[in-house]
């Protein structure tokens, strides 16, 4: 039995550990947030045992429930330089700040023809989309038939600026004898669970037809339901 | 809320001289609010993990001028629309034959643990065995890794062990692939493949499901 606490008064309790705590964590979310803009599309992977990391430098095909496909690569300035060889093929002028910005959207779903309108759209209008050509958000073209196969051609311009910024990276930690941590690009599927595996038959026949045959298919993991998108 | 406090329960006694002493402790409430709403924030806004992903290699198409090999112990999984899936075991046959054996029957399967798990862990019972064995040595540090590695692959490319072929018709999902990719995987199967279905398995599934 010793002091007894003074009664009376509200009784103080010394929070500053808990401020401590709650700011480091603060401050730990804050480094380790990454914003990203919002997808066009939201997509359920299905879940699966598999756990291995998605690595950083991919290039990556979204297909969405109706079988539309999206397409999108991780290196900003690969993308910048996909863009520009794909305006040369297809004829299609963009202007040097739709190229930059392009740079750094999430992937796309539209035609090559409608992309410059679609990057001048402010981000919450892109939702619902329409371009010069009348078409909205259908999925980049991947017509297997007709010579109209622009994803094949965005995945293998893409790929190829993607594999050469790497090795040009590489060479460049080589010359000055840095270490060299970066991984070579791959090529990923990200597919709604509920996505009838003919589409995705489609897009993986582009693949193969550029002769990639290794994909890294995106799931979340098992048990956990779905991948918490931030939605803005 | 946000004043400062006056000096712990001891009050005033003195009045003005004292007002020099007066303690510098501030209410911390507010701060601590808006930590906690940053926090909060910042928690939610969070992509903890990165999407896991899951390799998987497609075969490169044959020379046209080279016959494909044959699959030997094939067993093949057709998948079609409402999660189900079928397989039947060896050469399809579509009909009676003196050599071959009788006309191939699916059967169906669904994608329970009762269902393809245990079809699968009875299939693989032997090769699951071996590599249990391996793996309780390398536990057991009686094994380096390298070796263990090698061991276990040698166990999958067992000419005897089954190579596992997927198929699907045109109405099947992509969780029903990966579910079946997921399933191979967690039995350890050494080989698979996903290959495009042929006309005649086709029409074997149609006449199941229907079209």
């Amino acid at each position: 039995m010793s002091k007894k606490p003074s009664k009376g008064g509200a009784p103080a309790l010394d929070m500053t550990p808990m401020v401590d705590l709650a700011f480091l964590l603060v401050t730990f979310f804050m480094l380790t947030a990454s914003f990203r803009m919002a997808e066009p599309v939201v997509v359920d992977p299905p879940s699966s045992i598999g756990k291995v990391d998605l690595p950083d430098n991919h290039v990556m095909v979204t297909i969405d429930d109706k079988g539309r496909a999206f397409f999108g690569i991780s290196n900003p300035s690969a993308k910048m330089s996909a863009l520009r060889l794909m305006a040369a093929k297809y004829k299609v002028a963009f202007t040097e700040e739709q190229i930059v910005k392009f740079s750094g959207l999430p992937s796309f779903g539209v035609d090559l023809k409608d992309l410059p309108a679609y990057i001048d759209t402010k981000e919450d209008a892109r939702k619902n989309f329409k371009g010069p050509s009348g078409r909205g958000q259908t999925g980049v073209p991947l017509d297997t038939i007709t010579p109209n196969n622009q994803l094949k051609d965005w995945i293998s311009i893409g790929a190829g600026e993607a594999v050469k910024m790497y090795e040009s990276a590489r060479r460049d930690a080589a010359d000055k004898g840095t270490e060299f941590k970066a991984k070579k690009p791959v090529y990923a599927i990200k597919c709604d669970a509920s996505t009838k595996y003919i589409y995705v038959k489609d897009v993986i026949k582009t693949f193969t037809d550029l002769k990639l045959y290794q994909f890294n298919l995106i799931t979340s993991l098992e048990g956990g339901g779905t991948i918490i998108e931030p939605e803005r | 809320m946000a004043e400062i406090q006056e000096g712990g329960g001891g009050g005033h006694k003195g009045g003005k001289k004292r007002a020099k002493k007066q303690s510098t402790r501030i209410d911390m409430t507010p701060m601590v609010d808006l930590a906690f709403l940053l926090l909060t924030f910042f928690v939610l806004t969070a992509t903890f993990s990165k999407p896991k992903s899951m390799e998987l290699t497609f075969p490169a198409p044959p020379p046209i001028d080279k016959k494909q090999d044959e699959v030997k112990n094939g067993i093949t999984f057709l998948l079609s629309k409402d999660d189900r899936i079928f397989y039947y075991e060896g050469e399809l046959k579509t009909a009676d034959d003196p050599v071959k054996g009788p006309k191939t029957v699916l059967t169906e399967l669904n994608f329970s643990r009762e269902s393809l798990r245990k079809y699968l862990l009875d299939k693989n019972k032997e090769m699951q065995d071996k590599i249990l064995v391996l793996k309780t040595k390398f536990e057991k540090n009686q094994m380096a890794d390298t070796t263990y590695k090698r061991l276990v692959r040698e166990v999958k490319a067992d000419q005897k062990s089954y190579t596992y072929l997927i198929k699907t018709d045109d109405k099947a999902t992509f969780k029903n692939v990966i579910d079946v990719i997921d399933e191979l995987n967690y039995n350890a199967v050494g080989k698979y493949v996903m290959v495009d279905i042929l006309k005649t398995e086709l029409d074997l599934v149609t006449a199941k499901v229907g079209i």
